[in-house]
């Protein structure tokens, strides 16, 4: 990965990005947290809240060791009906770099599958990152998912 | 041949005349009993949940939500009063008010500009009077035509707390008679003068009977068996003290409870699948709790007035759970989250992140809303079947701890009184 150059940080990002939705597609949760730096923060936050200034997200995730916490609840504690999802991502967006910091968005849909269902539109948002560059690749400082879905269909288990 | 039931019975069966704890499962998927809800529930007699103060603080301020299936206006008045009028125009019938926010003036509906004060008076109607055309009036509402008798229908309000109220029926009893004063008593622990800070919302559309929502909340055997969180760090569990509380009609409640130790393994978490002894949250944050004084002992009452809201007090996440039916088999299930004035930004930041508990992707919510849907899914296979709610005997009583399955029984008894009024 050459980050030196505006082509390769571009490249690298929409890499970071084809992979992450590959290991929430797949369930792969380890996988997930390790696309974040210990010091980090996820949130899954309504357009509304976002928009007009209140701090309230869906999920609130704030360091790397609470994003373990939800994988715990997601693989021990938490019953729901089984589902998969699949994420369809646009093309990253950088707005702007600093020194080993991007700042980026891109737009997500997420399609939910429920077995003997039809496929439904889940969540449908755009994130909103920034993005260190580390020595072992890129890692998300912080990742927003701000959605525009105005039902959650029922629950939200998964990341997005 | 003969024992094979009816599946699709005419309307709900109860086994039981003094007993209300084998619920018919046609009381969730009968769409003429929905309607009859609507009817006797959300739209008489009752007082049904709008909204918080702190939602339209200033004059002008409004928010659409609903009360049952109609959708209504609060509204803040220039003298500082809170309105609520329905989302219906006098004229023709239109939702005119689509934002779900805003500050107004007035409400103009767009379609043929009849305009209304804030407090739903109708004060101007274009072409009342008529168009001169050629020296001659055309045209016009007639002269009889009185603006006074073509306002949007006002709804009656009561706001205590800062939570307000409304109800379609003027001639419903007070808010605070409503409540009865035991569940008043929970209600101004809760909201006791201080003013409120929105922290946000949470939407989620739950494909189930808005009545399995309230049983939810009523239902404290759950907790401590679905919700491994409950369980394993003593928040809510069969040993902890606790107290179930009715108002006299058995339709509103407060379950209370006071947190216990929690993890050691003791009668209620044996063979309890659940529980997870060797569960260690990584980041403590998640549960950083910080007793505050207005708790006066509980740490956790969960209350539901009835039929339209929740008012959660979970350690230190505060919030307004409102109950929107939509049809039989489904309602939307919107969370308010607030804090309060006084709060320190690091109670605020608590209260955030404890929110990760509850909400559509809550660590002790979100299967909630999952049970309900599959409990759906049984009663409309099953319609002439009944639900069986006898743990803790038949009766409708308080109780001092939370073994009991007395409030679903006390609510269905209320329930059954007010569906099967032939009034």
């Amino acid at each position: 990965m050459n980050t030196n150059d505006d082509t390769g940080v571009y490249l690298a990002l929409a890499g970071l990005y084809a992979d992450y939705a590959a290991a929430v597609d797949a369930q792969d949760w380890e996988r997930w947290v390790g696309f974040f730096l210990d010091d980090c923060e996820y949130r899954v936050q309504p357009r509304e809240n976002h928009e007009r200034g209140f701090p309230l997200a869906t999920l609130a995730l704030i360091s790397r060791g609470m994003l373990k916490d939800r994988v715990y609840g997601i693989k021990e504690t938490l019953f729901h009906d089984p589902y998969y999802q699949r994420h369809v991502v646009g093309l990253p967006r950088i707005l702007r770099r600093e020194g080993d910091l991007i700042e980026a968005e891109a737009n997500y849909a997420v399609f939910r599958t429920k077995l003997s269902k039809e496929t439904t539109v889940f969540n449908v948002g755009r994130y909103l990152d920034r993005v260190r560059i580390t020595p072992e690749g890129l890692r998300f400082a912080s990742r927003l998912c701000i959605y525009d879905t105005e039902m959650i269909p029922n629950s939200l288990i998964y990341p997005i | 041949m003969g024992d094979t039931p009816v599946v699709f019975p005419i309307r709900p069966v109860w086994e039981s005349k003094e007993s209300s704890s084998r619920i018919p499962f046609s009381v969730y998927t009968d769409e003429e009993n929905h309607k009859r809800e609507l009817e006797r529930l959300f739209y008489k007699g009752h007082w049904c949940y709008v909204g918080l103060e702190a939602e339209v603080p200033n004059a002008g301020d409004f928010k659409r939500t609903v009360v049952g299936e109609r959708s209504v206006i609060m509204v803040r008045d220039a003298d500082g009063g809170i309105n609520v009028v329905e989302n219906v125009c006098a004229h023709r019938g239109m939702q005119f008010c689509r934002e779900r926010h805003g500050n107004r003036k007035e409400f103009v509906y767009p379609y043929h500009q009849w305009n209304y004060k804030l407090n739903g008076d109708l004060q101007g109607v274009p072409f009342r009077r008529g168009v001169k055309q050629d020296g001659k009036v055309q045209g016009g509402m007639p002269k009889e035509f009185r603006t006074e008798e073509h306002g949007l229908t006002k709804l009656k309000v009561a706001v205590r707390g800062g939570v307000v109220f409304a109800s379609f029926d003027h001639a419903v009893e007070s808010l605070e008679d409503f409540l009865g004063p035991d569940i008043l008593g929970y209600f101004d622990r809760l909201f006791n003068g201080r003013k409120l800070t929105i922290l946000g919302y949470n939407r989620q559309r739950i494909p189930g009977n808005w009545k399995l929502m309230q049983e939810n909340i009523k239902d404290p055997y759950h907790p401590g068996l679905l919700h491994t969180w409950f369980v394993t760090y003593g928040l809510w569990r069969a040993d902890n003290k606790s107290q179930l509380v009715m108002d006299a009609q058995h339709r509103h409640a407060a379950m209370i409870s006071t947190r216990g130790s929690g993890g050691a393994r003791s009668e209620v978490t044996a063979g309890v699948t659940s529980f997870k002894e060797s569960m260690e949250i990584q980041d403590k944050r998640l549960l950083d709790i910080v007793p505050e004084d207005w708790w006066g002992g509980p740490t956790a009452v969960m209350m539901t007035v009835f039929p339209s809201v929740i008012f959660q007090q979970q350690v230190n996440s505060v919030s307004t759970r409102h109950i929107q039916p939509d049809g039989k088999g489904a309602f939307d299930f919107v969370w308010t989250h607030f804090g309060f004035e006084d709060d320190t930004p690091e109670m605020t930041q608590r209260r955030l992140i404890q929110a990760n508990l509850f909400g559509p992707a809550g660590f002790v919510s979100a299967d909630d809303g999952e049970v309900i849907e599959l409990s759906q899914y049984g009663f409309e296979q099953k319609p002439f079947h009944r639900a069986v709610a006898e743990l803790g005997g038949y009766g409708e009583e308080n109780t001092d701890h939370m073994v009991t399955e007395t409030l679903i029984r006390g609510m269905y008894g209320y329930w059954r009184k007010v569906m099967e009024d032939p009034a």
